[in-house]
C-alpha cells in the first residue's frame, strides 16, 4: 500500500516534470527555429541531365553546409529540403509547390537549373513572393527588372553569352569586318532553351552580315548524323552549339569528328561545356571551345576551403569528391554564394541582422547585390565568377564570360572576362522583348528611380 | 455484408440500364462527388495545385487514350501531340477572340484536337496494331514540330513559349488553386460521365465490335470508316481538353516540347497499368504513374532525410517504381481497375463465403 501511495505522488510529479522539460525543450527549439533560414533545392539527379544536376546542386548544398559550419549568416543557420525534378517541367512545378512552405517558414529563392523548369514556374513568383534566381540560364528578357521584379540572372544570360561568343569569334577571325560572308551554324536542341539565343544572334548576323543557319536537333539529341552532314555541306566556318545533357553534348563532338569538322571551330554553351560533356567524347573533344560563367578549378580559396572544412569532416554532398572544382560544381557554389550575399544584404537593409528574412526582404537583398572584385576576394572566388552590380531595372549579371578550350584532360582558360561588343544593343533587345511581354499580359512595369 | 444487392429489385428497363444499378454504388458515388467538391476546404494549395489538378487532368487524357486504345482497339501513340493541339488552340482562341468564356475556349480547343485527330486517324483504315502505333507516332512529331516551326501559334514569342491567360468565366477570374480545382473537377466529371455513357451505349458497342474483330463488325453493319474515325475524334477531343487544362490550370507557361514523346508514353502506361477498356482504370492508372514517383520521393526524403546521398535515393526511387510496374503487370495484367472490380466482388460475399 505504501508503494501505491508513493506511486500516486510520484507519477504526477514525474509527469509534471516531463511536461515542463518538453515545454522548455520546445521553446528553445522554437527560439532556434526563429534563427533559421530555409532553402528549397529542386535537384535533378537522375536522367540525361544528371551530371549537371548532381554537380550544381552538390555545389549549392556544400556551400550551405560550409556556411553553417562557419557559424551561419550572422548566426542564422541555413536549412534546406531537397526534391527531385528529373529535369521535367511538370515535376518542377510539383517540387516548387512542395518546397514552398516548410513548417512556418516559406521558401525565399528558387533555382531550377534549367530553362524548361524556369519557364514553368516563372509566372508564380510574383504572387508567391519568391525570388527566381536563374544563374546563367532561363528567360532572358527577365533581365528587365521593371517587368520582372522577382526574376534575376546573376551569371549572365544567353543573349549576352552569344554576343560575347560572336565577339570572340570575330577576334579570332581578325575583326568584325572579316565576319562578312562567313557562315555560322547555330546547332541547338529543339526546345525553348535551344532557341533562346536566336533573336540576339539574328540581329548580330544582320549587323555583321554573316550567314546564320539554324539547325535543330530533336531532344534528347543522341543522333546528329544528318545535322552534321548538313553543316559540312554548308561549309560552316563556326558552329555555336546549344545542347543539353552530356549524352547530346558528347555525341556532337564524336559526330563532328566523324564527318571531319574541326573541333577548334566549335563553341559550346555554358550548360553543355563541362568536364562531364567532354570526357565521354575522348580525344575527339580536344580543341573544343567553351564559354564559362564560373571557371573550373580547385585553387580558388573558397573551393579549397570547402574541400578542407566540409569534405574534411566527411559531410560533402558529392558522391565522387574528385568532381569538386569542376565547371558545374563551381557554378553551383557561385549560385549559392549569391543567395548568401543576398541574405546578408536583406538582413542589413531590413534591420534583421541575425534573424530570418521573408521573400520580400530577400528580394530587396538580391536586387542590392553589388559584387565587386573585393567582395569576390572576400568570398574567395575572385576569378571564378565575374563582378557585377544589380539595380532596380537591371536584373542581370556582368554579361562577361571566360573562354576556355579543352586540352584533352582539362579546360585551359584562355582569356579573362570577355565583354559583349555592344552591351547597349543587347539591353535594347531585352527591353523591347520585356515590353512586348508586359503589353500582352497586362503588366504595368514598375517605376525605377 | 453491406455491399450486396439483396432486396433491390429492378422493375423497369430504365432501372435495369442505369449506370450504377446498386444502391450502395449510387450512395458511394454521391459521397465521393460531395467529398471531391468539398476537398479544397481541407486540402492545402500544395495538394490542390501539385497533386489533384494534374491528376484529374491526366486522368482525362488517359480516358481519351483509353477510348481509342481500350475500347476501339486502335493502338495510338500521339496523345501528347493532341494535348499540345488543345493547349495551343485554347491559347490562341482566348488571345484572338475577345471575351470568350474559358469553357467555350476549352470546348473549341477540344474540337480542334478532334479535327486533327480525324486526319491522323485516317491511316487506321488501312493499317492495324503496331503498324498503326508507328503511323500515329508521326502525329506526335509533326504536331510538336509544327508548333515549334510556325511562330503564329505562339504569337511570335521570341523564346517560343506561351503564357496561359487567366481563366475567366462569367466575369470572374479563377485564379486561386481552389477555384482552378473546381473548374477542372467540373469539366473532368462531366466528360467522365459522358465517356461512361458512350462506352455503355451503342457507340461503345460499335468500338468494341471493331476492336474484337473488325471484319465481323463490318459484316454486322458497322461502318469501319465511321466507327474508327469517331473513336479517333472523341479520343482526341478528350486529349485536347486535357491539354488545354494542363496548360491553363497546371503549367501556365508552356513550350511545345513539354508535350514530347515521353508524355505520350506515360499516358500509354497509365492506360495499360490502369486497365484497358475501363473508365475507372484511367483515373487509377493516372494516379499511379503520376503520383507514385512523387510519393516515393517524399517518402525517401522524410525517412532517410539527409543521411543517405540524394543521388542514390533518386536512383532507387526509379528502380522501385520500375519494379512496381513489372509486379503489377505480372500479378494483374488487366490493370488496377480489375483489382478494384475483384475487391467489389469479394465485398459482395463478405463475410459469408457460401
Amino acid at each position: 500500500m505504501l508503494i501505491d501511495k508513493m506511486l500516486r505522488r510520484i507519477v504526477p510529479a514525474i509527469s509534471a516534470a516531463t511536461f515542463i522539460a518538453i515545454a522548455a525543450a520546445s521553446t528553445t527549439a522554437m527560439a532556434q527555429e526563429a534563427q533559421e533560414q530555409y532553402f528549397g533545392i529542386p535537384s535533378s539527379r537522375v536522367g540525361p541531365y544528371s551530371a549537371m544536376g548532381t554537380g550544381y546542386y552538390g555545389g549549392i548544398i556544400d556551400y550551405l553546409n560550409y556556411v553553417n559550419m562557419k557559424g551561419g549568416v550572422n548566426g542564422v543557420k541555413l536549412t534546406y529540403d531537397e526534391c527531385e525534378t528529373e529535369y521535367n517541367a511538370a515535376r518542377t512545378v510539383e517540387c516548387y509547390q512542395r518546397l514552398l512552405n516548410k513548417g512556418d517558414q516559406k521558401m525565399v529563392v528558387f533555382d531550377t537549373l534549367g530553362t524548361p523548369g524556369a519557364y514553368a514556374v516563372i509566372g508564380r513568383m510574383a504572387q508567391d513572393h519568391v525570388v527566381l534566381a536563374q544563374y546563367g540560364y532561363g528567360r532572358t528578357d527577365a533581365a528587365d527588372g521593371r517587368v520582372w521584379p522577382w526574376v534575376f540572372n546573376a551569371a549572365g544570360h544567353y543573349w549576352g553569352q552569344i554576343a560575347v561568343k560572336m565577339n570572340y569569334i570575330a577576334q579570332k577571325e581578325g575583326g568584325v569586318d572579316k565576319m562578312k560572308g562567313k557562315t555560322i551554324v547555330h546547332l541547338h536542341i529543339d526546345t525553348a532553351y535551344g532557341r533562346e539565343p536566336i533573336p540576339a544572334m539574328r540581329q548580330i548576323a544582320k549587323e555583321w552580315d554573316f550567314k546564320l543557319i539554324e539547325i535543330a536537333v530533336p531532344p534528347p539529341g543522341l543522333e546528329q548524323q544528318s545535322q552534321w552532314l548538313q553543316i559540312r555541306r554548308e561549309k560552316a566556318d563556326w558552329v555555336t552549339f546549344w545542347g543539353a545533357g552530356s549524352g547530346m553534348n558528347s555525341t556532337a563532338i564524336t559526330t563532328a569528328a566523324r564527318v571531319g569538322f574541326p573541333r577548334e571551330k566549335m563553341f559550346y554553351v555554358t550548360f553543355g561545356g563541362a568536364e562531364e560533356d567532354m570526357i565521354p567524347a575522348g580525344d575527339a573533344a580536344k580543341g573544343t571551345y567553351v564559354a564559362a560563367n564560373a571557371a573550373p578549378g580547385r585553387d580558388y580559396p573558397l573551393i579549397a576551403d570547402i574541400l578542407k572544412v566540409v569534405y574534411g569532416a566527411g559531410k560533402g554532398n558529392m558522391q565522387n569528391p574528385e568532381r569538386v572544382g569542376t565547371v558545374y560544381y563551381n557554378r553551383g557554389v557561385g549560385a549559392a554564394a549569391m543567395w548568401i550575399e543576398a541574405l546578408k544584404n536583406a538582413q542589413k537593409i531590413h534591420n534583421k541582422v541575425g534573424k530570418t528574412v521573408n521573400g520580400d526582404e530577400f528580394r530587396d537583398g538580391y536586387e542590392a547585390l553589388d559584387i565587386t572584385d573585393e567582395k569576390l576576394k572576400e568570398i574567395g572566388i575572385l576569378g571564378m565568377s565575374a563582378p557585377f552590380k544589380m539595380s532596380c531595372a537591371k536584373h542581370d549579371g556582368s554579361e562577361r564570360f571566360k573562354m576556355m578550350q579543352w586540352d584533352g584532360k582539362k579546360f585551359q582558360i584562355l582569356t579573362d572576362w570577355v565583354p559583349a561588343p555592344d552591351p547597349a544593343f543587347i539591353r535594347k533587345l531585352i527591353e523591347d522583348s520585356a515590353a512586348k511581354y508586359a503589353a500582352e499580359n497586362n503588366i504595368t512595369p514598375r517605376k525605377c528611380s | 455484408m453491406f455491399y450486396r444487392e439483396a432486396g433491390q429489385f429492378r422493375t423497369s428497363y430504365a432501372q435495369d440500364s442505369q449506370i450504377f444499378p446498386l444502391r450502395q454504388d449510387r450512395v458511394g458515388i454521391i459521397i465521393m462527388l460531395i467529398a471531391a467538391v468539398m476537398l479544397p476546404f481541407v486540402a492545402n494549395s500544395y495538394w490542390l495545385s501539385a497533386i489533384l489538378i494534374p491528376w484529374l487532368v491526366l486522368s482525362l487524357v488517359a480516358l481519351g487514350q483509353n477510348i481509342l486504345m481500350g475500347y476501339a482497339g486502335q493502338l495510338s501513340l500521339g496523345s501528347a501531340g493532341f494535348m499540345a493541339v488543345g493547349a495551343f488552340a485554347c491559347y490562341n482562341l482566348i488571345l484572338r477572340i475577345d471575351g470568350i468564356p474559358f469553357v467555350v475556349a476549352v470546348a473549341l480547343s477540344g474540337v480542334c484536337a478532334a479535327l486533327v485527330g480525324i486526319v491522323f486517324g485516317l491511316p487506321s483504315l488501312r493499317i492495324r496494331g503496331l503498324y498503326l502505333a508507328v503511323a500515329t507516332l508521326a502525329s506526335q512529331f509533326f504536331i510538336v514540330w509544327a508548333l515549334d516551326k510556325f511562330g503564329w501559334f505562339k504569337n511570335y514569342d521570341p523564346a517560343g513559349v506561351i503564357t496561359a491567360q487567366p481563366i475567366v468565366m462569367f466575369g470572374h477570374n479563377f485564379a486561386t488553386p481552389r477555384e482552378k480545382y473546381w473548374v477542372v473537377l467540373a469539366i473532368v466529371a462531366v466528360l467522365a460521365l459522358l465517356a461512361k455513357n458512350m462506352a455503355r451505349g451503342s457507340i461503345g458497342r460499335g468500338w468494341m465490335a471493331v476492336r474484337d474483330m473488325d471484319v465481323a463488325a463490318e459484316v454486322m453493319g458497322f461502318s469501319l470508316l465511321r466507327t474508327k474515325l469517331q473513336a479517333f475524334a472523341i479520343s482526341s477531343f478528350y486529349c485536347g481538353v486535357g491539354g488545354a487544362l494542363f496548360a491553363f490550370a497546371y503549367l501556365q507557361t508552356v513550350e511545345p516540347s513539354a508535350f514530347g514523346i515521353d508524355l505520350s508514353f506515360r499516358i500509354l502506361f497509365m492506360v495499360i497499368i490502369g486497365g484497358l477498356g475501363t473508365i475507372m482504370g484511367s483515373f487509377l492508372g493516372a494516379g499511379f504513374i503520376l503520383l507514385m514517383p512523387i510519393f516515393l520521393n517524399i517518402f525517401f526524403h522524410t525517412v532517410f532525410g539527409k543521411s543517405v546521398d540524394a543521388t542514390i535515393t533518386s536512383a532507387l526511387e526509379q528502380v522501385i517504381f520500375g519494379v512496381m510496374i513489372i509486379m503489377f503487370l505480372i500479378f494483374e495484367p488487366l490493370g488496377l481497375a480489375r483489382l478494384w472490380q475483384l475487391t467489389k466482388e469479394r465485398l459482395r460475399l463478405w463475410p459469408f463465403k457460401h
